[in-house]
């Protein structure tokens, strides 16, 4: 019923005029008849916008949200702090507006911020690149995956166990249908031996893919592991969660030579999936192997700085079926969103931010450890997400979330041997209280 | 004056945002953390808040938008972006939700999305659809994974796609992709595709048909019909890539034409932002017999409540690692329910209009290489201005000096000189008015004053830049300045 057409009567009948036909149908006469709709689409009829408000708002208010609940869920989404300025900037129609940067002159608004994404992911990740996005952190580490396999000419990728399970399902859909092996290798104390990285490697290996922190929150040794991938000819590629890296060593500088990620720590609301934004940064040697759009610095005939899109002899527009991918649209609106958050928090805010995040986690583990029945499967290191072994695990959380708390991701969707094991991620905007409230409740549960 | 990189404007001490103070116990990370893990330096500005307002402010007023003036970027629908969508996406119930949360905690959620699935199906006459792919290439890539998984089911040996010479780069990217080899098809004289050039690489190897209708060149192709039998007598499927639907909303449906898949680009048809690139959002549709190979999760309803499938034997598997760009879905849903049935038959009977009206009158000024109606969409050719030394691209150069985007340019391939011009509906007859009188004084200045085009623009915040050089030395990264 309300519709965005604001063409009048009189301006469509001279329209026609010009066109010289009578009626909006002779545009539409070529069709055969055979192929057009007979009636009208079965969809309902329009609305005005008040009437769609309520209807979308009812939906809306149906769903339990992480503000009315507290949160412990993570598996790759995290419930961060964010701060409101972002939202009015992202609200600025000169952004969301436009599109792909393709007439730089009326673009540099566009491809500045993507200039400036590229390089605080560069240095957030200590790598010498990084691209203008890409969809997601599972679509990420699966163009690095096709990124090594053709700069080695091999074909089999070693994934260990401990990298996210969805990003693995994903990898499977994407990666194999090019005759790409991959080839799991499991963890022990929550991360995996690199011995059994080190069995596993010969000259057919194009890559190791490895989780920094893991999945299921502990730290991998991503040094000796990238050494031994490198003496075996292959690449390493660490999936890394950006808020980590406030607090921990850059992959760049434990030998990475790809590094793809997921952008939502970084100021995105968890909006139940997506739009996210993936990342992907590489080593210089890998600089025309990239997928996507990637923003360069250059001036004008005047002499001034301004911003391009570059290297595009890279991309399908040009290249085709020869292209290092067929990415076109990304998500550049959610790069800059994580580029606001950057530039706000900053350095500061940055490590900050991974501290608390740090040091919230520790405390649950500290307080948990004293409740009776619950253990922790693994000792090694951890950031701000771990294991924790529950009795009933699924049961207790089930009481759990009737309470108001999504106490976990029950492991047992991925691994049958983790039964009664739950992912627990604790962020900075967990406070003691939400967190003393947690260890209760789960103890009156469990022991209750 | 430029503006600086966030990095110039960093000063030390500055901080944007202030955390609650930490209220747990400490401890040592050094205790829990092996020191070789432990970061020593983060090369990240500092800045305050107002400075970081004020900096992105600068930079967004340095684009052009739909919102600012006339965008008509063929093949990429910059139709206007309803501001209550925008609304509708950031309320809470839809923005904070964990993607692990619950099926019971999200039933809300996952019944718009349902919806939304039925309205895309009924819009394009499949069976099914998966709202999972982040973007219309990444539908393209989904798309083509069900066609292997369906040969492969069959037992067929298929290793090549059909795709016309007018057709999108991501197309037969995408077909590299999962193997696929492409075979390119002529097209003929009307722009349509050329059957017997078709029928002679036809064979039992045809995977498929990825064809966009109406085509990149705004042609609806007639002989789509008997395209899609040819395809099928190979047992090959036929594919839409439905860049294009917004001219044959409530019109046709590609179901009717004979497709078994088709994608759609939401970030055109349906109104959701372009964001400066992105996110889309590129659902895929299915006829019944493709449905089992859909991507995972699929929502089901059992009568009671909805819940994501994820045990789906022959599912091509997951996209994506989550049921897709869920906010952009959001904003989808809520056009559809303000335009319902008739509204969205509007839309392609105004955005066809435009695109006739425009051409109509341009083609009295440029080379209109196929004359005949167009559909949402037109491509002129600029190479009646060679003869004054100007290109296209000084045409679409000169065209952002006048306030407006320029058109699409030197896509599709298979047009000279091509200009790709898209209206869309939303644009009023003021606006095609003046951007045709813009085009025509162009034209003319291309004869009396070809330097005019050639320096243009010279209005833009900057004005050409040097492409060559950004990429032979490539400066992609504030922090390695290139040698
Ligand atoms: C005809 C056509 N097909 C496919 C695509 C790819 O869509 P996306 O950019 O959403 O991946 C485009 C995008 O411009 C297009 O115009």
């Amino acid at each position: 019923m309300a519709n965005y057409i604001p063409t009048t009567p009189a301006e469509l009948q001279e329209m026609l005029g010009a066109i010289g036909v009578k009626t909006v149908d002779d545009l539409f006469a070529e069709i055969p008849p055979e192929l057009r709709l007979q009636g009208e689409l079965n969809i309902p009829a329009g609305m005005s916008e008040p009437e769609m408000i309520r209807k979308v708002t009812r939906l809306a208010q149906t769903n339990e949200t992480v503000d009315n609940n507290v949160c412990f869920l993570g598996g790759g989404a995290y419930d961060h702090i964010i701060p409101s300025v972002i939202d009015h900037l992202l609200l600025r129609g000169d952004f969301f507006t436009a599109y792909t940067p393709y007439q730089p002159e009326v673009s540099q608004g566009t491809l500045q911020c993507i200039y400036e994404f590229q390089s605080l992911i560069s240095g957030l990740t200590g790598m010498d690149q990084a691209n203008a996005s890409m969809y997601e952190g599972a679509t990420a580490t699966v163009e690095a995956i096709n990124m090594a396999t053709a700069q080695t000419r091999r074909n089999r990728v070693l994934v260990l166990q401990t990298v996210n399970p969805e990003y693995r399902r994903v990898m499977s859909s994407l990666n194999t249908p090019l005759g790409v092996e991959l080839i799991s290798v499991p963890f022990e104390d929550g991360a995996v031996d690199p011995a059994k990285i080190q069995e596993a490697l010969n000259d057919q290996v194009a890559a190791v893919v490895m989780q920094y922190p893991n999945f299921l929150g502990g730290i991998e040794d991503i040094e000796k592991i990238s050494e031994m991938t490198h003496n075996a000819g292959a690449l390493s590629i660490v999936v890394a969660n950006p808020i980590a890296l406030g607090l921990l060593e850059t992959p760049g500088k434990l030998g990475a030579d790809i590094v793809a990620g997921e952008g939502q720590p970084l100021g995105i609301p968890l909006s139940y999936g997506g739009p996210y934004v993936g990342f992907l940064a590489a080593k210089k040697a890998l600089l025309r192997r990239m997928p996507g759009r990637i923003v360069g610095r250059t001036t004008d005939i005047d002499g001034k700085a301004g911003y391009v899109l570059t290297l595009q002899a890279r991309e399908q527009h040009i290249r085709r079926e020869k292209a290092s991918s067929n990415i076109c649209s990304n998500q550049a609106l959610m790069a800059l969103n994580t580029t606001i958050y950057m530039s706000l928090m900053g350095r500061e805010g940055i490590k900050e931010v991974a501290l608390q995040c740090f040091q919230k986690a520790h405390y649950l583990k500290r307080e948990l450890a004293k409740v009776e029945g619950v253990s922790f499967p693994f000792t090694g290191s951890f950031f701000h997400e771990l294991v924790v072994k529950i009795p009933n695990a699924r049961k207790v959380i089930g009481k759990m979330a009737k309470q108001g708390v999504f106490a976990g991701i029950p492991l047992d969707n991925w691994f049958s041997n983790l039964k009664d094991c739950v992912l627990v991620a604790v962020t900075e905007k967990r406070t003691k209280d939400e967190i003393d409230h947690y260890c209760n409740l789960l103890g009156g549960f469990i022991n209750g | 004056m430029a503006e600086p990189l966030i990095f110039d404007l960093s000063k030390d001490g500055c901080r944007g945002f202030t955390l609650p103070a930490l209220d747990v116990p400490e401890v040592d990370p050094a205790d829990h953390i092996p020191a070789r893990f432990l970061r020593q330096e983060l090369p990240l500005p500092s800045l305050s808040e107002l400075d970081v307002v004020r900096h992105f402010t600068r930079l967004s007023r340095l684009n052009h938008s739909v919102d600012i003036g006339f965008y008509p970027l063929g093949s990429c629908t910059m139709k206007y972006n309803p501001r209550v969508n925008e609304n509708m996406a950031r309320l809470a119930g839809f923005a904070n939700l964990h993607p692990q949360q619950p099926d019971e905690t999200v039933q809300g959620a996952l019944q718009m999305l349902k919806t939304l699935e039925e309205s895309l199906a009924e819009i394009t006459g499949m069976d099914a659809m998966t709202l999972q792919p982040a973007a219309g290439a990444q539908g393209e890539l989904t798309g083509l994974l069900i066609m292997l998984a369906y040969h492969r089911k069959k037992g067929n040996h298929k290793t090549k796609v059909m795709i016309p010479d007018s057709g999108h780069g991501t197309n037969p990217a995408s077909c590299a992709m999962v193997g696929y080899e492409v075979v390119n098809i002529k097209s003929d004289a009307r722009g349509g595709v050329d059957i017997e050039d078709l029928k002679s690489k036809l064979g039992p190897d045809i995977a498929g048909l990825m064809i966009t209708n109406p085509n990149t060149l705004g042609l609806f192709d007639e002989n789509i019909g008997e395209l899609a039998h040819l395809i099928h007598s190979v047992d090959g499927l036929v594919y839409y890539d439905g860049a294009n639907l917004n001219a044959i909303m409530g019109w046709t449906r590609p179901g009717d034409m004979g497709f078994d898949i088709v994608h759609l680009n939401l970030h055109k048809t349906f109104s959701t932002p372009h964001g400066g690139g992105g996110p889309g959002a590129g659902p895929v549709g299915v006829k019944k017999h493709l449905e089992p190979f859909l991507p995972n999760p699929r929502i089901q309803h059992d009568g009671k409540k909805y819940h994501l499938q994820t045990k789906c034997r022959e599912s091509v598997g997951p996209v994506l690692a989550s049921v897709g760009n869920f906010l952009v879905l959001v904003r989808a849903y809520a056009y559809i329910l303000v335009n319902g049935r008739e509204g969205l038959k509007n839309v392609s009977a105004y955005a066809v209009l435009n695109a006739n009206y425009m051409m109509q009158r341009l083609k009295k000024t440029f080379d209109l290489p196929y004359d005949r109606f167009c559909k949402h969409e037109f491509v002129l050719s600029g190479k009646g201005l060679a003869k004054y030394g100007v290109k296209t691209l000084d045409v679409a150069k000169r065209l952002l000096d006048f306030g407006f985007h320029a058109p699409t340019i030197y896509f599709p391939m298979i047009v000279e000189e091509s200009m790709m011009i898209e209206p869309t509906e939303t644009e009023s007859k003021g606006t095609l008015d003046c951007f045709i009188e813009a085009m025509e004084m162009i034209a003319r200045e291309a004869a009396e004053k070809p330097e005019n085009l050639k320096n243009a623009p010279t209005k833009t915040p900057v004005r050409r830049l040097d492409e060559a050089t950004a990429a032979r030395k490539p400066d992609i990264n504030y922090f390695q300045k290139p040698e």
